[in-house]
């Protein structure tokens, strides 16, 4: 177990999971506390399965994050208390005081190695020798004496020791550009790390001097490397690189000088440098201003060695505390709600008092509009809360692409984009599958052999880029692979063997969609992995779903793409809404083709019943929203006839509806949670005047044409 | 749960609280605790292929809460829509719910001893739904089991519950 986390974490070594660490400090320090409280009241004469199933969960959640994120001297310990716990739930032990008090201890232990790693602190980790020897025993079954130290009961105290162990791969590090001219040029940097992939994260620090630049950089990448890649914006000699664990408690305050002396307005050329191991300093670069500053008071000094990782402020990684909070979903949804209220009341007001003269109530208008602004920024605060960036989705993929081509004998390069694009949490959820089955797609049917990419004279190895930005109000994640592409007449034949209607005339991007037909695969071979899971079909349906639309474009021999476009979030979504009689109904722009106008002649009937309609030499469906809706009409005429066309799972129905209304954002309510499901409605919405609107599922309604 | 038992219930729970209305001629009451707020009759959006007791949904400071009219529920012989109209908001468990009534008049104490089983009637209410009549001198008050009449199946609204 603990040795396959380990060799993810390993196949990773390019993917930076320091930005994951934050998230794994929370909940293995959740876990420990749930752990610790349960172990207390636990009653070792009665102890029932669920309080043991529970406690070595605890345990194995720890252990697999530990051992994940490459802090072993976590994994090993909680694996030992893992081992214990196990035969302990599977009563083959029965539980005593003397385990409990080696759990607890064990706990504390964890928890103060992770705020060790938390803190990137230096110094002896605290020995967990004696412990893992104490477990193993009793986990043999020995009963061996409390040790005379049990003190435990008492809430733990996290003495967190400084000691080296640094997290594999990842540094930390603090880096001064300047004195520049012109400061902007530092700026750049910043860029370089948003471009290319797996450089690390940088963050810009306050700089206490106009013409210098104080970024904190998480990287894997050496000093060497670094300086080489910020030689393309400003010179080797106004670059200065300290490691921001370095600053450990073997030199605390020649640290400390450091780091307070690079603050200091003019250090005096030529004083000595601090010779530190593990400064990533460079003996002789003239420009250096990292030097013995005579002004630093070692008073200051201290101050600053006592907290380095605040002063350095690294990465997330870098603060004992915890920088974000952990809320239940239905507090955040109840937020959103509460905001969608007040911007409908808003704009209700916003009407209202539009009639005003503003040479008469001017301040009451002045206040509007500040209302205005105040609820749009408010709103948009608090749709941010549930944004997480996509990097939590393409970190899954390194790994799964590198079985899947060891697997097929391919060669394949994964590169990832845009991964701090930012995206509705419960999409992200949603997302994950359809993504999974299309980079497998993009390895299994895409990228060929080695011998066959040599063959068409490409470089052996594939590559599979997986981008995701934004465009306008939504969101685009793409799957490009330089494969072998499509085959247009690979893929007309084959549907003209399922008996699909195609013909050589249509455009490309229609032969492209036929692969989302249901069973349509281009494999001559039905693999085990194209065989498995989601098909294209699926995938395609499972974005609609999501008010999504997947593209798809392809060159035979060069590649394809499939652009998959998500709204940003599920509670928000573009809709078009229509009225039929004096009721409004929403439609899901995403799923809406065209309008036009019909005269009554242009329906024709089929068996006395179905309507079909004629759009430029296709017929299509007509589905009455009038009758599906059985909308009453109080007398009044219909000025005109208005046809919506709609699709959805690759069908079109034409609605009819009296009148277009206009196109607006809505925010998409349950109508479940207190009513129940309606057919043919997907949800419901509040318009500006406060009433409710029906969002119509198209999906239903494009399969309720098909009986 | 049988009759005998839910007067047992009631009478052991001692004295409660209940808001009454009246429905055409007749004066029903309902557990005070049960009610979220009172509001006025706003048109609710009609919702399709729903019985023609539930009216539609309407806005409830962003929740979409369903609107019974129990007149045309319990086949009252008229129901008609002013700004009088009362829609009494019900928080059911998990559930949030409109009810439309003629008026409503009072919140009143019931003591136990007041409370009588209520005789098997034919009626268009689910007699499982009347946890009894109470009797106020001269008046007689019809108990409703609010949350059974709700979730009864025909209400329409139900959706796993248990």
């Amino acid at each position: 177990m603990a040795e396959t986390h380990q060799d993810s974490s390993g196949s990773g070594g390019d993917f930076d999971l320091s930005q994951f660490y934050q998230i794994f400090f929370e909940e293995a320090g959740e876990n420990l506390d749930q752990m610790e409280q349960m172990l207390l009241n636990l009653n070792l004469e009665t102890a029932d399965d669920e309080e043991l199933n529970g406690i070595f969960r605890c345990a194995h959640s720890v252990k697999g994050g530990a051992a994940t994120f490459g802090f072993t001297d976590v994994a090993e310990l909680t694996h030992q208390m893992e081992s214990l716990l196990d035969r302990l739930r599977r009563h083959e032990l029965q539980p005593n005081a003397a385990m409990v008090d080696v759990l607890l201890e064990s706990a504390d232990a964890s928890r103060s190695l992770l705020a060790r790693h938390q803190s990137g602190e230096g110094g002896d980790a605290p020995p967990t020798g004696d412990l893992v020897r104490r477990i193993s025993d009793l986990a043999a079954g020995n009963a061996s004496p409390p040790p005379a130290t049990v003190a435990v009961a008492a809430p733990p105290v996290v003495v967190p020791k400084p000691a080296p162990p640094k997290v594999a791969g990842v540094r930390s590090l603090q880096i001064e550009i300047g004195p520049l001219d012109r400061p902007d040029q530092a700026d750049a940097i910043q860029e370089l790390f948003r471009d290319i992939p797996g450089l690390g994260e940088i963050k810009a620090l306050a700089s206490e001097r106009a013409n210098m630049r104080v970024f904190a950089v998480g990287t894997s990448s050496s000093d060497e490397d670094l300086l080489d890649l910020f030689a393309f914006h400003v010179s080797r000699e106004h670059i200065v690189i300290k490691e921001n664990d370095a600053a450990s408690a073997d030199a605390p305050s020649d640290t400390s000088v450091h780091v307070a002396s690079s603050y200091a307005d003019d250090p005096p050329p030529g004083a000595p440098l601090a010779p530190l191991p593990g400064f990533g300093f460079f003996d002789g670069s003239p420009g250096a201003p990292a030097v013995v500053g005579g002004g630093a008071s070692p008073v200051a000094g201290q101050s600053v060695a006592k907290v380095p990782a605040k002063t350095a402020a690294a990465g997330p990684a870098a603060q004992p505390e915890a920088a974000t909070i952990r809320v239940a979903i239905s507090k955040v949804d109840q937020l959103i709600n509460l905001v969608g209220e007040l911007v409908i009341t808003q704009a209700m007001l916003a009407q209202n008092s539009r009639a005003l003269d503003p040479a008469v109530y001017q301040q009451l208008l002045t206040g509007l509009a500040d209302l205005d602004r105040n609820t749009r920024d408010l709103q948009e605060s608090v749709m941010s809360i549930r944004m997480i960036p996509m990097s939590i989705v393409f970190s899954r993929f390194p790994r799964m692409l590198r079985d899947l081509a060891t697997k097929l004998g391919k060669k394949v390069d994964f590169v990832t984009q845009g991964e701090a694009t930012e995206l509705d949490k419960g999409l992200v959820e949603k997302i994950t599958d359809p993504l999974t089955h299309l980079v497998r797609n993009s390895c299994d049917h895409g990228v060929e052999m080695p011998a066959d990419r040599i063959a068409a004279g490409k470089s052996e190895t594939g590559t599979i880029t997986l981008s995701a930005s934004h465009q306008g109000g939504s969101i685009v994640i793409e799957v490009r692979d330089d494969g072998r592409g499509l085959s247009r007449e690979k893929i007309l034949s084959k549907a003209r063997e399922r008996g699909l209607d195609v013909s050589d005339q249509m455009s490309d991007a229609d032969v492209w969609q036929l692969i989302f037909a249901p069973g349509f695969s281009t494999a001559a071979v039905v693999t085990d992995v194209s065989g498995r899971g989601v098909g294209m079909d699926v995938v395609k349906k499972n974005i609609a779903a999501l008010n999504g639309t997947v593209e798809i474009d392809s060159s035979e021999g060069y590649g394809m793409k499939v652009s998959v476009r998500l709204p940003l979030t599920l509670a928000i979504m573009d809709g078009m809404s229509v009225g039929v009689g004096e009721e409004v109904y929403i439609l899901p722009l995403s799923s809406v083709v065209e309008s036009f106008q019909v005269k009554a002649d242009a329906v024709s009937t089929v068996g006395q019943g179905a309507q079909l309609v004629k759009v430029r030499e296709e017929y299509m469906p007509v589905i009455e929203l009038e009758k599906v809706f059985q909308i009453p009409r109080f007398g009044q005429e219909k000025s005109c006839d208005i046809m919506v066309v709609v699709e959805a799972d690759g069908s079109r129905v034409a609605l009819l509806v009296d009148e277009l209304l206009g196109q607006q954002q809505v925010v998409v309510k349950n109508l479940e949670s207190n009513y129940r499901k309606v057919p043919n409605v997907s949800g419901a919405t509040i318009l500006g005047d406060g009433k409710v609107a029906l969002i119509l599922d198209t999906g239903a309604l494009v399969r309720r044409s098909r009986h | 749960m049988g009759m005998m038992e839910k007067m047992d219930e009631l009478a052991s729970s001692g004295a409660r609280e209940y808001l009454t209305f009246r429905l055409d001629q007749e004066e029903y009451g309902i557990d005070i605790l049960k009610v979220q707020e009172i509001r006025g009759y706003e048109r609710p959006t009609r919702v399709a292929n729903a019985p023609n007791f539930i009216k539609g949904v309407v806005n409830l400071r962003g929740t979409i809460v369903p609107i019974v009219d129990m007149r045309l529920k319990f086949n009252c012989s008229k129901a008609d829509y002013n700004s009088f109209t009362v829609v009494i908001i019900l928080n059911l468990r998990n559930r949030i719910v409109g009810i439309v009534v003629d008026s409503v008049s009072d919140v009143m104490e019931l003591p136990p001893e007041s409370l009588k089983a209520a005789p098997e009637i034919d009626s268009v209410i689910d007699s499982g739904a009347v946890m009894g009549l109470g009797s106020l001198g001269d008046r007689m008050l019809i108990l409703l089991d609010i949350e059974r009449l709700m979730d009864g199946q025909e209400m329409g609204l139900v959706s796993g519950l248990d």
